[in-house]
């Protein structure tokens, strides 16, 4: 093998704080040009490994380590996080915090600023990186101005200044729409071939990253690296789910109807992959299998907008007319989960906004069991409806648990006992009674997630709308918080989830409501709308890869290929 | 884009002005208003800002709200000062020539009135300058002017960041608001003001965990790309320097060498015409 950009040998890395070693003997070798996906659930120490590369690690986050890495030949522990930055440009997950200037332009020419390069050249060099990363025509634009992927562009933009040699992105598809994350991905592989850099991308929504293609999957678990594969051989095995990795779901289809995916051909990518009449054939025996379930039907009416309209206070002052919300109209039945989707800034969480009264809407109509809550006031519609948002860390605002979830029913001054016997009740119900008298700050992710909602169901709400709830986790965080929300609809809650997971929708969702340009384009079961090639146009959705698959297999319904897989999914699941 | 700063794009010379050179004016006309009471000088000020600030192309109107505000602050500072200390005139200029009795010792005197007077003239003279540097000054530049005159660039990038996240902390404290409101948190006027002080603090407690999250995001970012490697840096937004740039800051520098040789002429820093 020859000697690599990168290497690991022997390394292995205990943060201070910390007992054991997150990396443990980590030897992996990359190559210059090559492009890798390392993959794994959370904790496994793709971030950390990620950090080791590009000089945080041991500049910023300080701990003991062993053995070596190699960049360009060179041990990384005798460079300076500057000498670093010049071979690595990293790409942070969080496209917002990390925009450091005022405007786009200035952004990109942040690290130039810093090495004191002058004019013409910092001008110039700024204008020719803007236009490789599109963003060319925003040069002015503060980061408000700016959505999701056009703020990655712009960090992208920033770390190519520096004529790197790798790229390094740590989770580049955890905020952004389906479409966007599409062409992150596209862009990403445009810059890899015309720049012929190395590229290593660490993420854990593997389908997504696989829309182009990769040299090699390097899966980690527990600090360490358990398979540095080619995708074609990774994907036929079955190594990715029992790790906890979602694979894609036409290759979990595949691996269904009983398809040896070691005689595939081209497996890592839906669109290439080659199929045998024999294999095409199973697919559509495995598809005729009866496997429905008989659907509940919902039918009564807990919330409904009527021509609901609604404009910003800031697009009003300006006259410009612009309405965040345009005449919707939607029903949410009672004990359904029902999925809101469609790109940012579609009008999503406007809606939920105008629904939990924090913004008054100015034409329409809301009713909540048939009487209308328009007059009502925040407090008042918030015992019949709970928002959660994204993060759970805008909603914590006390130090131990128990508080956390005792504070709504302290403002409503009842009494100490009542209040005790309340929060114990769900502290049981979210799986939290263990924990209840530790401090939050001692919870993870996933656990804060859960006193959050821990927090408002104590107030026995019987509509709960959560915003991206699964957001930036992996998959078996993913399954548990879904779970525990499907328990709660036996509880007699009704769920809406606002997400951009296409796979979460087609899972757990009875139904989904599109939005696009503040309207609701579509209202259908998800299997439906994720097979309507005009509504995912229109919404930035993303097929999904069982519609490829059907396709591909001769089968020409589509959408009842889809639920077919849902439900062998969901008998598996209940089986086990 | 961020009120604080309300900049106003026009195309006038004094928005091509360097950001450097307009804070150093800025500063400098400051200083000079500042250290005289020489009224000579106090009315001339008033007429170079007002020509100023018409070239600008600023409107009236564009900066009403800030006009209106400073002046109720001139006219509260004078009835203050009136009030606390009416004779203060006759103290500075050792005279005293009564133009009639309110009551007790608030008597007004020609040379209180022209204490007052001294005082609104520096208010004249200064409010258009600071003024103008609000609304020609492009945020983005300002970190770059701080940094053109001495302030070590980490600071002047600190004023910059600051500026820069801002509305995003506004909007955040906003968004928790609203939450904690759903969860019967009072925070309209009904609630009494120490309960509210009480429950503000609910908010700030998820505000601070959430920008410690965020500064260690920015500070990785800021040093993944090269943030102090050295001791300078330059700035992208810095504009070029022009001759104009150079008249401005001689027409500063001269006015603070006038008031101080003023200052020197008069014997002090009040012009006293009451002794001719």
């Amino acid at each position: 093998m020859s000697q690599g950009i990168l290497q690991f040998v022997n390394f292995s890395f205990k943060y201070n704080a910390q007992a054991e070693p997150t990396l443990k003997n980590i030897n992996l070798n990359i190559n210059k040009g090559e492009k890798i996906l390392i993959a794994g659930p959370s904790g496994s120490g793709k971030s950390t490994l990620s950090n080791c590369v590009n000089g945080l690690i041991p500049f910023s986050y300080k701990g003991e380590s062993k053995g070596q890495i190699l960049l360009d030949g060179k041990p990384t522990d005798k460079l300076s996080i500057f000498e670093i930055s010049k071979y690595v440009g990293t790409v942070l997950q969080d496209t917002d915090s990390q925009f450091i200037g005022l405007t786009v332009a200035e952004d990109i020419a942040f690290s130039l600023e810093n090495q004191c390069v002058e004019e013409p050249e910092l001008h110039n060099r700024v204008k020719e990186v803007a236009e490789l990363v599109n963003i060319g025509t925003h040069l002015k634009s503060a980061p408000s101005e700016l959505s999701g992927g056009q703020k990655q562009r712009v960090t992208l933009g920033g770390v190519l200044v520096d004529n790197v040699d790798i790229l390094l992105f740590d989770e580049p598809l955890a905020n952004l729409d389906p479409e966007t994350g599409k062409k992150a991905i596209e862009l990403i592989d445009k810059i890899h071939k015309k720049l012929g850099l190395t590229i290593i991308i660490i993420e854990h929504r593997l389908e997504d990253v696989l829309w182009r293609s990769v040299d090699r999957i390097v899966l980690m678990n527990d600090g360490e690296i358990i398979r540095d594969e080619e995708p074609d051989k990774l994907l036929a095995k079955n190594i990715l789910s029992e790790r906890g990795i979602r694979e894609p779901l036409y290759i979990t289809a595949l691996k269904y109807a009983g398809v040896d995916l070691n005689e595939v051909r081209d497996v890592a990518s839906v669109e290439n992959i080659q199929l045998s009449e024999d294999a095409k054939a199973k697919v559509r025996t495995w598809f005729n299998l009866d496997v429905k379930k008989d659907k509940p039907v919902y039918e009564e009416t807990l919330l409904e907008a009527v021509d609901l309209d609604f404009t910003y206070e800031s697009s009003r002052r300006e006259d410009v007319g612009h309405h965040a919300l345009d005449k919707i109209n939607l029903k949410v039945k009672k004990g359904e989960l029902l999925a809101i989707v469609g790109k940012n800034g579609a009008g999503k969480s406007t809606f939920s906004k105008v629904v939990c009264g924090f913004e008054n809407h100015q034409r329409g109509q809301i009713f909540f069991k048939g009487e209308d809550i328009s007059s009502l006031s925040i407090k008042e519609r918030a015992e019949s409806i709970g928002y959660i948002m994204q993060n759970p860390n805008q909603m914590i605002s006390q130090t131990m648990i128990f508080d956390e979830v005792a504070l709504g029913l302290r403002n409503l001054k009842l009494s100490e006992e009542e209040i005790k016997e309340r929060v114990n009740e769900t502290l049981k119900i979210c799986g939290l009674w263990a924990f209840r008298s530790w401090p939050i700050s001692a919870l993870s992710f996933g656990q804060k997630k859960r006193v959050t909602i821990a927090s408002i169901l104590v107030m026995e709400p019987e509509l709960i709308i959560l915003d991206e709830p699964t957001a930036g986790q992996d998959y078996k965080h993913y399954t548990d918080i879904m779970n525990f929300l499907k328990g709660l609809i036996k509880k007699d809650i009704t769920i809406v989830i606002i997400t951009h997971d296409m796979h979460l929708m087609l899972e757990y969702a009875d139904r989904a409501v599109v939005f696009a340009d503040s309207k609701v384009i579509a209202d259908d079961k998800p299997s439906k709308i994720l097979t309507d090639e005009d509504i995912i146009k229109k919404a930035s959705l993303k097929e999904t890869s069982l519609y490829d698959l059907s396709l591909k297999c001769g089968i020409q319904e589509g959408s009842a290929f889809v639920d077919h897989f849902i439900d062998y999914e969901r008998r598996i699941l209940e089986n086990d | 884009m961020i009120n604080i700063f309300n900049y106003i794009e026009r195309n006038s010379p004094i928005h091509k002005l360097t950001g450097a050179t307009k804070l150093i004016v800025m500063l400098l006309w400051s200083l000079g208003a500042m250290v005289t009471y020489d009224t000579r000088i106090l009315a001339i000020m008033p007429i170079i800002s007002f020509f100023l600030f018409a070239i600008s192309k600023i409107r009236l109107k564009d900066v009403s709200f800030m006009i209106g505000f400073t002046l109720i602050f001139m006219l509260l500072n004078n009835i203050l000062i009136f009030l606390f200390s009416p004779t203060h005139g006759v103290s500075i200029y050792g005279s005293s020539h009564e133009v009639f009795s309110i009551l007790g010792p608030y008597v007004i005197t020609w040379e209180q009135l022209f204490y007052h007077l001294n005082l609104v003239l520096k208010y004249l003279s200064t409010i258009p300058i600071v003024l103008l540097f609000i609304c020609t000054t492009h945020p983005s530049e300002f970190a770059a002017s701080l940094n053109k005159i001495g302030v070590p660039y980490s600071i002047a990038y600190a004023v910059s960041l600051s500026l820069r996240y801002i509305p995003d902390i506004q909007r955040e404290y906003h968004d928790i608001a609203q939450a904690q409101q759903a969860r019967g948190l009072e925070m309209s006027k009904k609630a009494p003001f120490f309960k509210r002080l009480k429950n503000g603090a609910a908010i700030l407690m998820p505000l601070i965990m959430l920008s410690i999250d965020k500064i260690e995001v920015i500070s990785n970012a800021m040093e993944l790309r090269s943030f102090g490697q050295n001791k300078k840096r330059t700035w992208y937004t810095e504009g070029r320097f022009t001759k104009w740039d150079i008249v401005a800051i001689t027409l500063g520098l001269a006015l603070v060498v006038a008031s101080f040789v003023m200052n020197y002429v008069n014997g002090g820093r009040f012009w006293n015409p009451f002794i001719r």
